[in-house]
């Protein structure tokens, strides 16, 4: 895997929703096979950047690519490179495992031996193959979530976009998931998270910060630790918003 | 194309598995064509009359015998007290009074004419008019009987007449659920879908699965055409069940084309299912688009000339039933099941209602963001 090969380029990239600029030209690049961290506090526009990524919302201005296509004028070929799991849990309850599966493999195109073949990889992998005609909406959370992540990817898509994947998860579904995410990164797929679990942080391969709208940050945990000269990413957090002016 | 296939049976596999809607969508509204149709009537069954008689003669009574033996009119009361027939008109019990003046009988021999008065509650229209109407004929051919035996000489006893023969065409016994079934079914059936429509794009929105779709490279026109099949099929399940229910009970007739009728549901469903989706698209919950689908439905019911002509109402008035697919729905039932109309006499119905169709569902499509 070319880890220097850029799959997202991010430049001046800017949102306003009237005066108020909830993106403020961030400018940042991910590498293939990448997992890439998007931290911030509640509000400092974390999913906002990350819905301009993925063509759910266009930009007021700057430019990117995502997958080699530009976010702007190509948005739905960027589509069909990526996947998406979003914070609200988003299958269908009222399906089984495997409807929700077939739904969404349909919905991307692949052929349907190529979804009956990538469900089967799925169930195996997530243990569930005895639960496959089960509703998802009688799965624990923790499964749904990992379901979820499972299905994002039914595509096969280089890159993946994870917005705060772990919440209301407990810790040890969290430790599950994230090896699971390590295990997707060495395949070479890249991952793109956000979170505000600091924990969580320190698992990811690059950081960056978000505070107000304005990227502050962009490193590894480890730089950034030594750069702040703290210990763990919990007071590089705080020492980064607590520097910032907030407008 | 294969991409719009899974969308539909996404659709139908959530119609299928929601136990709790789908009697509700199936059921209900074949007891509502049955309970309706049987009674929504607009005939006039029973007038109830008072009696006021002042002369109690033979003459009277002949003329009161005469009166309650027509079916149609009910004595609930009589007396002599004048009092008596403000109060039958105020609780109700009463719709015409008929009063007979004292000497009626006397005037009537002596003077060869006598006045009898009738009074009428005219807050019923209807009834007033059609109870008044029938009393006439009854006083007139009083009259003659009276006439004849007093041997008077009738004017123009041997002259010609114009005599009217009236002949009923289409509906010749005048049955009222001939004319009501296909209206109602027509009505039910796009409420439904109607509100079916309108919740469901909506429901995705509130559960957050719309986004899911919207980061995927599904086409606008994909996603409306995969919403709107599904919902299609339903309505002409039911059309079907309807029509099927309205030969069974009501028996009504079916005279012209049954493939001129669902060509013509095909259309108005597609019409209102552009309406639902573009309301979907436009609603952020489900109560919200209730209640505009709500606030249309009625509009739509009111002015679709099923419980009142179109013809009788103002013209400004006659000029909105133009985009109401119920109206031009009961329009084309009617003219095609019971006079046996074809494609041909229909076409401004067709045409109107294509267009309709045309308008309302690429708003849906254009309307429908993938982005925020």
């Amino acid at each position: 895997m070319d880890k220097t090969k850029k799959v997202i380029t991010v430049d001046h990239l800017t949102k306003k929703f009237g005066d108020f600029t909830a993106v403020d030209a961030i400018t940042f690049d991910v590498h293939a096979g990448e997992i890439f961290g998007f931290l911030g506090a509640n509000g400092a526009g974390k999913t906002t950047a990350m819905k301009m990524l993925i063509g759910l919302s266009k930009p007021t201005s700057g430019t990117g690519t995502v997958a080699g296509f530009d976010i702007v004028k190509n948005p739905e070929k960027v589509k069909q490179n990526i996947g998406y799991m979003s914070q609200k849990f988003a299958l269908y309850d009222d399906l089984t495992i495997e409807e929700n599966a077939t739904f969404y493999g349909g919905i991307y195109g692949l052929k349907r031996k190529v979804i009956k073949s990538q469900i089967e990889h799925m169930l195996d992998d997530l243990d569930l193959r005895s639960s496959r005609k089960q509703l998802v909406g009688q799965l624990p959370i923790g499964w749904k979530q990992r379901l979820a992540f499972s299905v994002a990817m039914i595509h096969d898509p280089s890159i993946i976009f994870l917005d705060e994947p772990t919440g209301g998860v407990d810790p040890v579904t969290r430790r599950i998931f994230w090896e699971k995410i390590y295990e997707e990164s060495s395949k070479g797929r890249t991952i793109f998270v956000t979170t505000h679990y600091m924990d969580e942080a320190e698992y990811c391969h690059r950081l960056s910060m978000m505070v107000a709208g304005k990227m502050v940050a962009v490193d590894s945990p480890a730089n950034l630790k030594e750069k702040y000269g703290v210990k763990d990413m919990n007071e590089v957090f705080v020492h980064i918003a607590n520097q910032e002016d907030w407008r | 194309m294969i991409v719009l296939l899974y969308i539909i049976k996404k659709e139908f596999l959530q119609i299928f598995r929601d136990k709790a809607m789908l009697p509700l969508m199936t059921v209900l509204p074949i007891i509502q064509l049955i309970v309706l149709s049987n009674a929504t009537s607009n005939e006039i069954k029973q007038v109830n009359l008072h009696v006021e008689d002042m002369d109690k003669s033979q003459f009277s009574q002949r003329l009161i015998h005469k009166i309650a033996a027509n079916n149609i009119f009910h004595i609930t009361s009589s007396s002599q007290n004048p009092d008596d027939v403000y109060r039958s008109f105020m609780n109700g019990t009463a719709d015409i009074v008929l009063r007979i003046p004292n000497n009626a009988e006397r005037d009537f021999y002596r003077n060869k004419s006598t006045e009898v008065q009738l009074l009428i509650d005219a807050i019923n229209g209807q009834a007033a008019t059609v109870g008044s109407g029938y009393l006439n004929v009854i006083v007139n051919s009083f009259n003659k009987e009276m006439r004849s035996e007093v041997k008077m000489i009738t004017p123009n006893p041997n002259g010609t007449m114009i005599a009217i023969e009236y002949s009923n065409w289409y509906n010749p016994e005048l049955n009222y659920k001939h004319f009501m079934v296909p209206g109602i079914l027509g009505e039910l059936v796009i409420i439904l879908i109607l509100i079916l429509t309108a919740m469901n794009i909506v429901k995705e929105r509130e559960v957050g699965t719309i986004e899911q779709i919207n980061v995927t490279p599904i086409k606008k026109w994909q996603f409306i055409l995969g919403k709107l099949i599904p919902f299609l099929c339903l309505g002409l399940f039911l059309m079907v069940v309807g029509l099927i229910l309205g030969k069974v009970l009501f028996d009504i007739p079916m005279v012209g084309s049954l493939w001129t009728v669902f060509a013509y549901v095909v259309i108005c469903l597609v019409t209102v299912l552009g309406m639902g989706l573009l309301l979907s698209n436009y609603a952020d919950t489900q109560q919200q688009a209730i209640f505009v689908a709500f606030f249309f439905v009625i509009i739509f019911v009111l002015l679709c000339g099923l419980f009142t002509p179109i013809e009788s109402m103002p013209v400004w008035a006659q000029k909105l039933t133009i985009p109401n697919p119920i109206a031009h729905f009961v329009a084309v039932m009617r003219n095609v099941l019971l006079k046996g109309s074809t494609m041909a006499d229909m076409s401004y119905r067709f045409i109107v209602t294509g267009i309709l169709a045309l308008i309302f569902n690429t708003l849906a499509i254009v309307t429908y963001k993938k982005t925020i």
